[in-house]
């Protein structure tokens, strides 16, 4: 589980992603083939803005073990501005979110495994007026 | 290719089975389907075996070796397959193309999964979504198709009474059922009072978890009546596969289930029938905002127009008109032991296209004598659909 969180540290803390040059369309996480254009895709890193807005979400209030210390928590899908989907928490009130809604990521500490676990980080979600 | 027939059918009951071990509830099960067939073991040529995780509920994998070993089987090939929620139906579809290309004659399928040994079953559904880019954020199975269900409300309007009536609904039609989990009714009211799970999804939206398994025997169409009489026959006219993306983000659309709308439509073109001739269906109701988005995927009513074709009881067992869905009460109300679920659906519509006794007090109408099912594996990264006829 350890190394399987430090592959992911550039997508989870920077919001590095690929993009297609051949069809431009972006992907996150990161993809090796483009399923629009398969080999004739050219992927390449691209830096998201981690703004975008809500396009669904829900409030989890059954956790699994590792998120029992959050909950109720907001889970969202977010539709960026570079045109990918993404999901995430949303870290605002339970009664003010809504779809359509404008949110910008933030680097936060997503669960620890247990009292002397691994911590992981990731992003979160925060409405951009806050 | 060849043609292929159901001649057998047993199930165990879905529920929480104490008693029972992973290898009992499918032995049972394949024990009752092979008599009701009136095949012999030494008649059997091959077996698939459906099952999600045996390795997370109950710490064995190597689970096909295991199968046939404690069904009395051995040597003949036994494969188990695996495709989340869709196993079992996956599992059906392999042994159909089995047949179909002429390597076996008689093959038993079996779907089991045993969910109640496991402290933390909700960990374990969840491998069925994405777990680096999903589960790891803190989403949980139930809520992507919460997420789903928020979505359809805001794009057509879908309301919160409309999706509980589903529920309802199934606990009606499993009352009938004795292998069901729940056989008490519900009023749309309790469904919407109880406890919240993800909203807008409670826990009466929501699938239990449960063991259980289901058999079959099918067999290749001109060897059918070797072994059952001419009624207890019944013709698979399609079995059909399609994948989607395995996150929900992936998509551009989630209000529908792209791969059930294709593998239905290639379901409906190989059986050569439309969706207004299908009698009776089972649709994989995990979460009721999936059956009702399969009700539309399937073509049985327009796009966003689910919740007033349910509410206005269209689909009910007693309707005349239109085809009745989930007779069995679905996964809701019959239960979902996850690998059995696929091959409990198909069963379910054996019966009610031959007017089995194991469903007289909810038998649908059977006009056309089509029947169909379609069994989704995770949020519907997997879907295969099985179209079934009283003809060949
Ligand atoms: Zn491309």
């Amino acid at each position: 589980m350890v190394v399987r969180t430090w592959r992911h540290m550039q997508e989870r803390y920077n919001l590095i992603g690929k993009k297609c040059k051949t069809c431009g369309n972006v992907y996150f996480p990161s993809r090796k083939v483009c399923p629009e254009c398969r080999r004739k895709g050219e992927m390449e890193d691209i830096q998201l803005s981690g703004k975008g807005t809500v396009y669904t979400y829900s409030i989890v209030r059954a956790p699994p073990k590792d998120f029992e210390k959050n909950s109720p928590y907001i889970v969202g899908i977010i539709d960026l501005e570079e045109g990918t989907k993404i999901t995430g928490q949303i870290d605002c009130d339970l009664d003010k979110i809504e779809i359509g809604m404008p949110v910008q990521t933030e680097f936060r500490k997503i669960k620890e495994d247990g009292k002397s676990g691994v911590i992981s980080y990731g992003y979160k979600f925060v409405p951009t007026s806050h | 290719m060849k043609d292929i027939a159901i001649i057998g059918y047993g199930q165990t009951k879905f529920g929480e089975l104490w008693e029972s071990s992973f290898r009992e509830l499918l032995v049972d099960s394949g024990v009752k389907a092979i008599e009701n067939a009136k095949v012999d073991g030494d008649d059997i040529d091959a077996m698939y075996v459906g099952t999600m995780s045996g390795g997370l509920f109950v710490g064995q994998e190597h689970t096909a070796s295991l199968i046939a070993d404690y069904a009395g089987l051995n040597p003949i090939p036994c494969t188990r397959v695996e495709a989340a929620c869709a196993s079992g139906s996956l599992a059906l579809r392999s042994a159909c193309m089995s047949i179909a290309a002429g390597q076996h004659d008689v093959v038993l399928v079996g779907g089991v999964e045993k969910m109640t040994d496991v402290a933390d079953p909700t960990g374990a559904i969840a491998t069925a979504s994405d777990q680096e880019w999903e589960a790891f954020v803190g989403a949980t199975f139930p809520s992507l198709y919460a997420m789903m269900a928020k979505r359809y409300m805001y794009e057509y309007g879908l309301t919160l009474e409309q999706l509980s009536t589903w529920s309802s609904i199934a606990h009606e039609n499993a009352v009938n059922n004795k292998y069901a989990q729940f056989r008490s009714k519900v009023s749309v009211e309790q469904v919407m009072g109880a406890s919240p799970v993800a909203d807008p999804l409670t826990l009466l939206h929501c699938s239990p978890v449960s063991d259980g398994a289901a058999s079959m025997i099918v067999c290749d169409a001109d060897k059918a009546t070797d072994y059952a009489d001419k009624d207890d026959i019944i013709y698979i006219k399609a079995f059909t596969q399609a994948s989607d993306t395995i996150a929900l983000h992936d998509r551009p659309n989630m209000t529908t289930l792209e791969a059930a709308k294709v593998a239905s439509n290639y379901a409906y073109k190989m059986a050569g029938v439309g969706a207004d001739k299908i009698d009776v269906a089972e649709v994989h109701d995990c979460f009721a905002i999936n059956g009702l988005v399969l009700t539309e995927d399937l073509g049985f009513c327009k796009k966003g127009t689910a919740g007033k074709f349910i509410e206005e009881g269209n689909t009910r067992i007693d309707n005349d008109k239109f085809v009745t869905i989930n007779p069995s009460g679905g996964l809701k109300a019959a239960g979902h032991a996850l690998g059995a679920t696929g091959i409990r659906q198909v069963g379910e519509l054996y019966w009610q296209l031959k007017q089995d006794k194991e469903c007289k007090d909810r038998q649908s109408a059977i006009n056309n004598g089509y029947g169909i099912a379609a069994n989704v594996g995770g949020t519907g990264g997997t879907v295969c659909t099985h179209l079934l006829s009283v003809n060949r």
